[in-house]
């Protein structure tokens, strides 16, 4: 396992291996509220850096999730279909929301790592 | 209101300070620095439905009418019945344009010289504009500007109230009247808009923290949101100003015709008496709906509501999830041929077709108290 790196939008990936895990911060979902259902991407889909890959439901409003970096969706967490409120209760653990391959590894070096991106929502305080 | 304005125009209620110190999520609302959540929209949505929720109301337009024929000379402007309105009860009415599209919806009750309206946040201003320029001048109107207003909602709402306002237990669904507390005049309806029993209570500006903190201090109370309070009311089926009834909408296109008494339907004589007339006779040409989305997905406002065949047939006005009924709600309009209960239609959202069944409202059992 690699370290989590975080994007502005507060999206989270990991990479383990080949694969990546991709999920919100727990900033995100505190911000959010009750989190009743997630839309997320089937595997095989191609994802685009910064484009929208998932949506995130709360009882107030729908979010967008955007893909932290390029790549082929391989997996999507069937745990959040029963009970979207993984998210706020484990939200950078079994919160998670899809795995996929990365195009190009290179697009994880302009990602933040914790102490970063724990920085950066200290400025949005 | 009790309103003070900060000096970049956001104006806050007396309850702010309290707001912050339970530790409120505060955001923008009709130009009020308001709470959304404080322990969380789920939670404090059972919490209402199931023990007592304190909701902060300060910024909605608390305004007296008084003088001779102030009933007669309202009626001119809305669709209900005023004149024969008794003293100490209340009554939901609306604001019409010339159209016979609703300006605003609020509550209308019968003090001893007075009637006093309750008016949405957004649209008070609008209101009083509105009334000030057509009102007679034998009419007085009095925004109520020293006046907080707080709605405590829920079976427990009751007990709570009365444990510090004895007395309060005597009001039944839509009646109103005084009581003191502590030396302070305060004005109760038991009335609400979550489908709770419940009261709202309109205090002096200066004493709603002491009375809010009272009513706090019992372990069945708790502050509640606005995010709560939206889920409420559409769980309740009821309308939301500026989305499920505005100026386009009539009275009977919202199924709101319950609040035009008998007299009125059959005199006349309120604007846009032509077209909602019209429409009671011969039916309108859409209607306001519930709609239950079959997925998990909830479907919000603005999403277009469309026919087995891909036609569309009306848009959503209200959508969200529904805490207590356990699955996405939602309220919009369809074309009348599709307003019967059970019919299967579709909201396009995000670019899919999500399946909803028409249904009748509200989606969960009102606990009012007759």
């Amino acid at each position: 396992m690699s370290e989590m790196k975080f994007t502005r939008d507060h999206e989270w990936i990991e990479l383990n291996g080949d694969e990546a895990t991709i999920g919100i911060s727990d900033y995100a979902q505190d911000q959010l509220g009750d989190v009743v259902y997630v839309e997320l991407p089937e595997p095989g889909a191609k994802v685009k850096r910064g484009a929208e890959a998932a949506v995130v439901e709360s009882v107030k409003a729908a979010s967008e999730v955007y893909a932290p970096v390029s790549g082929e969706v391989t997996a999507r967490n069937e745990a959040l279909d029963d009970n979207p409120a993984l998210v706020n209760e484990s939200p950078e653990g079994d919160g998670w929301f899809y795995r996929m391959t990365l195009d190009d590894r290179s697009e994880l070096d302009g990602l933040m790592d914790r102490q970063a991106y724990e920085d950066y929502l200290e400025t949005l305080n | 209101m009790g309103v003070n304005e900060s000096a970049d125009g956001v104006r806050t209620t007396p309850l702010n300070e309290l707001h912050r110190r339970l530790g409120g999520r505060m955001v923008a609302f009709a130009g009020y620095d308001m709470p959304v959540q404080f322990e969380g929209i789920m939670a404090e949505h059972r919490h209402t439905r199931e023990a007592a929720g304190l909701f902060d109301v300060s910024h909605m337009g608390q305004v007296s009418l008084s003088g001779p024929d102030a009933d007669k000379a309202l009626e001119a402007l809305i669709p209900s019945n005023v004149q024969e309105l008794k003293p100490g009860r209340q009554r939901y009415s609306m604001l019409l344009n010339d159209q016979g599209g609703i300006i605003d919806d609020f509550m209308v009750t019968r003090r001893g010289e007075d009637l006093l309206l309750v008016l949405n946040a957004a649209c008070k201003e609008g209101d009083v504009a509105h009334m000030r320029e057509r009102l007679p001048a034998g009419v007085r109107l009095e925004t109520l500007d020293d006046r907080a207003l707080l709605a405590l909602q829920g079976p427990e709402a009751e007990a709570a109230l009365q444990a510090i306002v004895p007395g309060v237990e005597t009001l039944s669904f839509m009646q109103a009247t005084g009581f003191m507390w502590e030396g302070v005049d305060l004005w109760i309806s038991r009335s609400g808009y979550t489908g709770e029993d419940g009261f709202e209570i309109s205090v002096p500006a200066g004493r709603v923290e002491e009375l809010a903190e009272r009513l706090l201090a019992d372990e069945r109370v708790n502050p509640i949101g606005l995010g709560a309070r939206d889920s409420l009311r559409l769980e309740a089926g009821l309308c939301l100003y500026g989305h499920d009834i505005d100026e386009t909408t009539s009275p009977v296109e919202a199924g709101l015709q319950w609040a035009m008494q008998k007299r009125r339907r059959e005199q006349g004589g309120f604007p846009g008496a032509d077209r909602i007339l019209k429409e009671l006779a011969d039916g309108p040409a859409r209607l306001r709906v519930g709609l239950k989305p079959e997925g998990r997905a909830p479907v919000r406002e603005g999403a277009e509501i469309a026919d087995a065949d891909g036609n569309v047939i009306g848009r959503v006005t209200s959508g969200g999830f529904g805490p207590t009924a356990g699955h996405p709600v939602a309220m919009g309009y369809v074309a009348a041929g599709f307003a019967r209960p059970g019919g299967a239609v579709a909201a396009v959202q995000r670019g899919r077709a999500l399946p909803m069944t028409v249904t009748v409202l509200p989606f969960v059992t009102r606990n009012y108290k007759r």
